[in-house]
C-alpha cells in the first residue's frame, strides 16, 4: 500500500500523518510513507482542503483529520 | 457504512437526536443563567461594590468571558453541522464558469456558508484558478471568507441586535463582491505566481461524498469547537482583559477625542489600527462592546473589526505565495478602502 499525506505541513498535517502510521502499525498492513508538501503537487490531486491522503494514487480523505477508527475502516475496505 | 441497517440503526438515529436537544437545552440553560451567576456572587457572596470601578471590571471580565466563551462553542457547534452538509469540492464545481457579476455575487455569498480553513487559503486558490473559475470571483470567495464571520454575527446580534448584525452581513458581501469584481477587471491574472497557472489540473475530481449520519455531524460539531476553543481561547482572553481595563478606567473623554463621531480621521484610525492587530472576531468582539459602551459609533467599530479579522498579517504572509507583491498590495488596498467606505457610510447613517 503507497499512502501520501498532503499538507503543508500544519498541525492537522502532522496529526494525520501520525494516526496513518498508528493505523497501519495496528492493521498490521506493509505500506510506503511519503509527505506531499508543495503546494502545486497538492493540488495536482484536485484536493482543495487540507490535509488529505492519498492512498495507491486515490484521494480517499480531505478536509479533515479522521478519528483512528474512521480511518481503519477506509484502509481496510481497500 | 458498516452500521448495519436494521432496529438497531434507527434506536441510534433516535438516541442522536435525544442527545442533540439535551446538548441545545443545557446550553441555552447555561447562556440564560450567566448574568444571574456572576450578579450573585460577585455583588451578594462577595463584598464587592456594583457601581465600583472595580465591580465593574470584574463583573464584565467573568460575565463576559463565559457569555462569549459559550457563544462561541454553541455557534461553532451549530454552524459546523449544517456545514458539514456543504464542500468545498462542490462550491468550485458550482462556480465553474459562471461570469462576472452574478458570478462575484454566488461567490461571496458560497465564501460565507463553505467549510474552509484559511490554512487552505492557497489549496483553494490554486484549485478554483485551476478549475476555469474567474480570478476576480475566486477573491470574491476568499475575500468573503474571513470578512463574513459567523461567530461575528453571532455576538453582533446578541449584543447590538439585529439590524447591526444584518448592516455587518450586507456590507460585507458588498466589499467582497466589489472588490472580486474590481480586481477581475484589473486583469490581475499577470499578477499570479506562474505555477498557479502551470498546474493542470484534474478539475472532475470528485471523492466518493462522505455519508454522514447525525451522530457523524454532531461529533464534527464538538471536534471544532474545541479545536477553536484550543486555537483562540488566548486572543479571547486578552480581549476580554483589555475590555474590562477600558469598561472600568479609560476615560471617556479620550476615545471621544481620538475616535469618537466628531474626529472625521477615526474610521481610518481604526483601520490602520486593525490590520496590523492579529485576533479574531470572538477576541476583538469585547474590546467593540467596551469602545461602544465609551460613546465611539458604530460604523467606526464595524470598520475596526472588520479590518482585524480579513486583513490579517499571517493571511497576507500566506497569500503572498501564489500572489505577487503588486496584486497582494492592489489587494488589501482596494478591502481596506471597502472596510473604510462602510465605517464612514455607517457613521453617516445610524447617527
Amino acid at each position: 500500500m503507497e499512502i501520501k499525506v498532503l499538507g503543508p505541513g500544519c498541525k492537522n498535517c502532522v496529526t494525520l500523518d501520525r494516526i496513518a502510521h498508528e493505523v497501519v502499525r495496528e492493521l498490521g498492513i506493509s505500506a510506503t510513507f511519503e509527505k506531499v508538501e508543495d503546494y502545486a503537487a497538492i493540488a495536482s490531486y484536485g484536493v482543495m482542503s487540507t490535509p488529505a491522503l492519498v492512498v495507491n494514487g486515490n484521494v480517499v480523505l480531505s478536509g479533515r483529520v479522521p478519528t483512528p477508527r474512521h480511518l481503519k475502516e477506509i484502509l481496510e475496505s481497500i | 457504512m458498516s452500521t448495519p441497517v436494521s432496529m438497531s440503526a434507527k434506536d441510534t438515529r433516535q438516541a442522536s437526536w435525544l442527545k442533540l436537544f439535551a446538548i441545545l437545552a443545557s446550553w441555552y440553560f447555561l447562556y440564560w443563567g450567566n448574568d444571574k451567576i456572576w450578579n450573585w456572587l460577585l455583588f451578594s457572596a462577595l463584598p464587592l461594590d456594583e457601581s465600583s470601578k472595580v465591580g465593574e471590571s470584574v463583573r464584565f471580565f467573568f460575565y463576559d468571558s463565559i457569555k462569549i466563551l459559550l457563544l462561541l462553542v454553541g455557534i461553532t457547534f451549530v454552524v459546523t453541522m449544517l456545514r458539514s452538509f456543504i464542500t468545498i469540492e462542490r462550491t468550485r464545481a458550482f462556480l465553474g464558469g459562471k461570469r462576472q457579476g452574478v458570478g462575484n455575487l454566488m461567490a461571496a455569498s458560497a465564501g460565507v456558508v463553505t467549510p474552509f480553513c484559511s490554512c487552505s487559503a492557497v489549496p483553494v486558490f490554486v484549485g478554483f484558478l485551476s478549475s476555469g473559475v474567474p480570478i476576480g470571483v475566486t477573491l470574491s470567495f476568499l475575500i468573503a471568507s474571513p470578512l463574513i464571520n459567523e461567530i461575528a454575527i453571532g455576538l453582533l446580534f446578541t449584543m447590538f441586535g439585529f439590524k447591526i448584525a444584518l448592516i455587518y452581513l450586507f456590507s460585507g458581501l458588498t466589499i467582497a463582491i466589489i472588490a472580486g469584481m474590481v480586481l477581475g477587471k484589473m486583469k490581475v491574472e499577470r499578477w499570479v505566481e506562474p505555477f498557479v497557472y502551470a498546474n493542470k489540473m484534474n478539475s472532475q475530481t470528485e471523492f466518493a461524498s462522505p455519508h454522514y449520519t447525525l451522530r457523524d455531524r454532531m461529533n464534527m460539531g464538538a471536534e471544532e469547537s474545541l479545536a477553536i476553543l484550543k486555537k483562540i481561547w488566548m486572543y479571547l482572553f486578552i480581549g476580554i482583559a483589555i475590555g474590562a481595563i477600558i469598561h472600568g478606567w479609560a476615560p471617556t473623554q479620550f476615545f471621544a477625542d481620538y475616535a469618537g463621531p466628531d474626529n472625521p480621521f477615526a474610521v481610518l484610525i481604526a483601520v490602520m489600527v486593525g490590520i496590523p492587530l492579529y485576533s479574531n472576531a470572538a477576541g476583538v468582539m469585547p474590546i467593540v462592546q467596551a469602545l461602544y459602551d465609551k460613546g465611539l459609533p458604530m460604523g467606526t467599530l464595524l470598520a475596526f473589526m472588520m479590518a482585524v479579522v480579513a486583513l490579517s498579517l499571517p493571511e497576507i504572509i500566506l497569500l503572498r505565495r501564489v500572489l505577487r507583491p503588486k496584486l497582494l498590495a492592489t489587494y488589501v488596498g482596494i478591502v481596506g478602502a471597502g472596510i473604510i467606505f462602510v465605517g464612514y457610510l455607517f457613521n453617516a447613517i445610524l447617527n
